[in-house]
């Protein structure tokens, strides 16, 4: 089915499915809104719990090109809008001479041919688009308003070129890890949504479908385990995507169950910090048939 | 546009939903509220679930919002299907706190009797008397002294450029003055890096024993937030961590400190430093709001939990922040050690100790930020 003839939010639940996304009630009702209203979608949650591959996802179901800009501190209008590409505009000008022309020359200098279109610009120009700006939180204030004015009406003004609008205007998603609070004018103009963590039938289900070689009862164990190590109070919990890293490596070492042997040599996989593999060493895995197996 | 499809009965329901909404804390506005609106009718069939998640996505902007929406949600409309989703251990110390007017302590307003007080008290009295021998009067004198002393974070070098005398070329301008040219090199254009402030993030213990010195605290971290509202961030440690930047936010003092009195569910309670310092850590810190900030922590150490974790806490600390000030209000006493077990846990890792007990030790504590 086509986006433009979603009916309601269950229509993107059986679309997302389809590519692979288990969505909740919630991540439909925000997506179907995303893109019927065509407002951006700001989505927050702890870290891998799959708020990238749910843009990711949302392009695939509505036939969009995935423009991705990453956000970093500094990022400005020349790596996020459009560039103007010098080498080429002076290699133009000596190629022209001395051609006595040179109104003709000084206005073919700022042709379209000339500038980069930057993923902003990109997203505008090829529609159907979905921009994901990821981690919008560690770029600076400056940059939101930059981002502000191009979300605002969908288009991008050029001095010396003029304005690029989009004839569709792209779905925008961005991503924030809440390192900073991003600024209420830019929230005010979104939707937004929260992922939780999901539950363990939910995930173990996402896990199956990421990993379809994971035998059954090794995706509910390493679910279970995950699930436990949440409630650790680790410096980095697995998110769902260690989990699928986990159950994945797991499955390449032909695992079928999660036994404590594979299970420590793979630990790298769920957890990122030494201290957090030592606390799970010592507390979690010499009782793991206890925890998995309840 | 939503004229025909949503009668006028739910309008009148969202927008005093919304009220109801801002007037606990959600910045549900005007804006939202039509986002709403206009949701909701592009919705066939409203089921509670559908409008729950609709109004949900309009009108919250933040993990705090959740648990607020979800309990007003309940009143007005009936079951909120993710009310059971949001554990505590999932959203944690992002919950807003009940907005219970807790008593702020500390805080004495018209019981004392200090007519002739103003008349002893001097400048010089104002700047090296602790706090906890002022009279009111006094103090509110030294509050607004307070909010003139403007802290600032640190200056440092910002990853972004500006044309300058630096070393770096500017590729475009040189390109554009060469194109002017005619394509000939006139001059190389140069950039230099741009200044910003560095972050400065408050961590203010609210416990009985710091009961003197929380207000102007307080009073001095609403200082900080109004010189530069997003790059300071504020927190107080209690028996848990709360995040009052967003309180305290608001221009007025008085008004600030007041919200943010009612946002602490603490004040005045138990200390478990280790744990806050954690939450503040796992929550926020590592993920960024510590990273390359200048990191101040008020507090006499008084460590009920286990010292030991407050240890562990202040090295994961040390790892991320440019620099690390303790400030103990008791060190201005006469016979100062640091001799509490919290104390002694922490020391290895700080950059420095100073007092903040009185005017003059706040004013020395603001350089002490600004040059870190």
């Amino acid at each position: 089915m086509h986006a433009q003839q979603w009916q309601s939010p269950a229509d993107v639940t059986t679309a997302l499915d389809a590519a692979g996304y288990l969505a909740d009630e919630g991540i439909a009702t925000a997506a179907f809104l995303a893109v019927r209203m065509a407002r951006p979608l700001l989505v927050e949650g702890e870290p891998g719990v799959g708020k990238t591959a749910l843009a990711l996802a949302l392009a695939e179901i509505t036939g969009s090109r995935l423009i991705r800009l990453q956000c970093y501190e500094g990022i400005d209008a020349s790596q996020a809008l459009y560039d103007w590409d010098f080498p080429r505009q002076i290699l133009h000008l000596r190629a022209a001479g001395e051609r006595a022309d040179t109104d003709a020359v000084e206005a073919s200098l700022y042709e379209r041919r000339f500038l980069i279109a930057r993923p902003i610009l990109q997203a505008l120009e090829q529609s159907p688009a979905l921009l994901l700006v990821d981690e919008i939180d560690r770029a600076d204030d400056e940059f939101e308003a930059l981002l502000l004015e191009a979300l605002a009406d969908n288009a991008v003004t050029i001095p010396e070129l003029g304005t690029i609008r989009a004839e569709t205007p792209p779905i925008v998603v961005l991503t924030s890890n809440r390192t900073r609070e991003v600024h209420d004018a830019l929230k005010r103009r979104c939707l937004y949504h929260w992922i939780e963590n999901p539950s363990a039938e939910r995930e173990i289900e996402i896990v199956r479908r990421r990993v379809p070689d994971a035998a059954d009862q090794l995706a509910a164990e390493v679910v279970a385990a995950a699930q436990r190590m949440r409630h650790m109070r680790l410096v980095k919990p697995p998110g769902i995507a260690e989990t699928i890293d986990w159950a994945h490596a797991l499955t390449v070492l032909g695992a079928t169950t999660l036994a404590a042997g594979p299970a420590g040599v793979t630990l790298g996989a769920a957890l990122k910090y030494h201290e957090d593999e030592e606390r799970v060493r010592a507390e979690l895995l010499p009782d793991l048939a206890a925890v998995v197996r309840r | 546009m939503t004229g025909e499809t949503a009668s006028r009965a739910p309008v009148h329901a969202i927008a005093g939903f919304a009220r109801e909404l801002r007037a606990a804390g959600v910045p549900a506005d005007h804006t939202r509220v039509a986002t709403a609106v206009r949701a909701l009718s592009m919705l066939p069939a409203l089921e509670a679930g559908t409008t729950y998640w609709t109004l949900r996505v309009a009108l919250c902007s933040s993990p705090a919002d959740l648990a607020i929406f979800d309990a007003k949600f309940r009143r007005w409309f009936g079951e909120a299907p993710s009310s059971a989703a949001l554990t505590e251990a999932s959203v944690g110390a992002y919950v807003a706190v009940s907005r219970k007017t807790a008593a702020p302590s500390g805080r004495d307003d018209d019981d004392e009797d200090d007519e002739a007080g103003m008349v002893a008290s001097d400048a010089e009295r104002l700047r090296t008397a602790a706090f906890d021998e002022l009279s009111s009067a006094e103090r509110a004198e030294v509050n607004r002294l307070i909010a003139l002393l403007r802290p600032r974070g640190a200056r440092r070098r910002s990853r972004r450029s500006r044309p300058g005398r630096g070393r770096a070329y500017d590729a475009s301008r040189t390109a554009r003055a060469m194109l002017r040219n005619g394509g000939d090199v006139a001059a190389l254009i140069r950039r230099q890096p741009r200044v910003k402030l560095r972050r400065v993030v408050l961590l203010l213990d609210v416990s009985g024993s710091m009961t003197p010195y929380s207000d102007v605290l307080l009073r001095f971290a609403h200082a900080a937030v109004q010189v530069a509202p997003y790059r300071t961030e504020v927190f107080t440690m209690g028996t848990r961590l709360t995040r009052v930047t967003r309180e305290l936010r608001a221009r007025d003092p008085n008004i600030a400190i007041r919200a943010a009195g009612e946002a602490i569910p603490d004040w005045s309670g138990g200390t478990r430093l280790g744990e806050s310092l954690q939450a503040f850590l796992d929550r926020w810190g590592q993920r960024g709001a510590a990273r390359q900030a200048t990191v101040v922590i008020a507090s006499d150490g008084w460590e009920r939990g286990d010292a030991a974790l407050l240890g562990r806490q202040a090295a994961r600390l040390a790892l991320l922040a440019t620099s690390i000030v303790w400030v103990n209000p008791h060190r201005g006493k006469p016979g100062f050690t640091a001799a509490t077990a919290g104390m002694q846990a922490v020391a290895p890792y700080l950059d420095d100790l100073v007092a903040g007990h009185n005017l003059q030790a706040l004013t020395e504590l603001a350089e002490v930020i600004a040059r870190a």
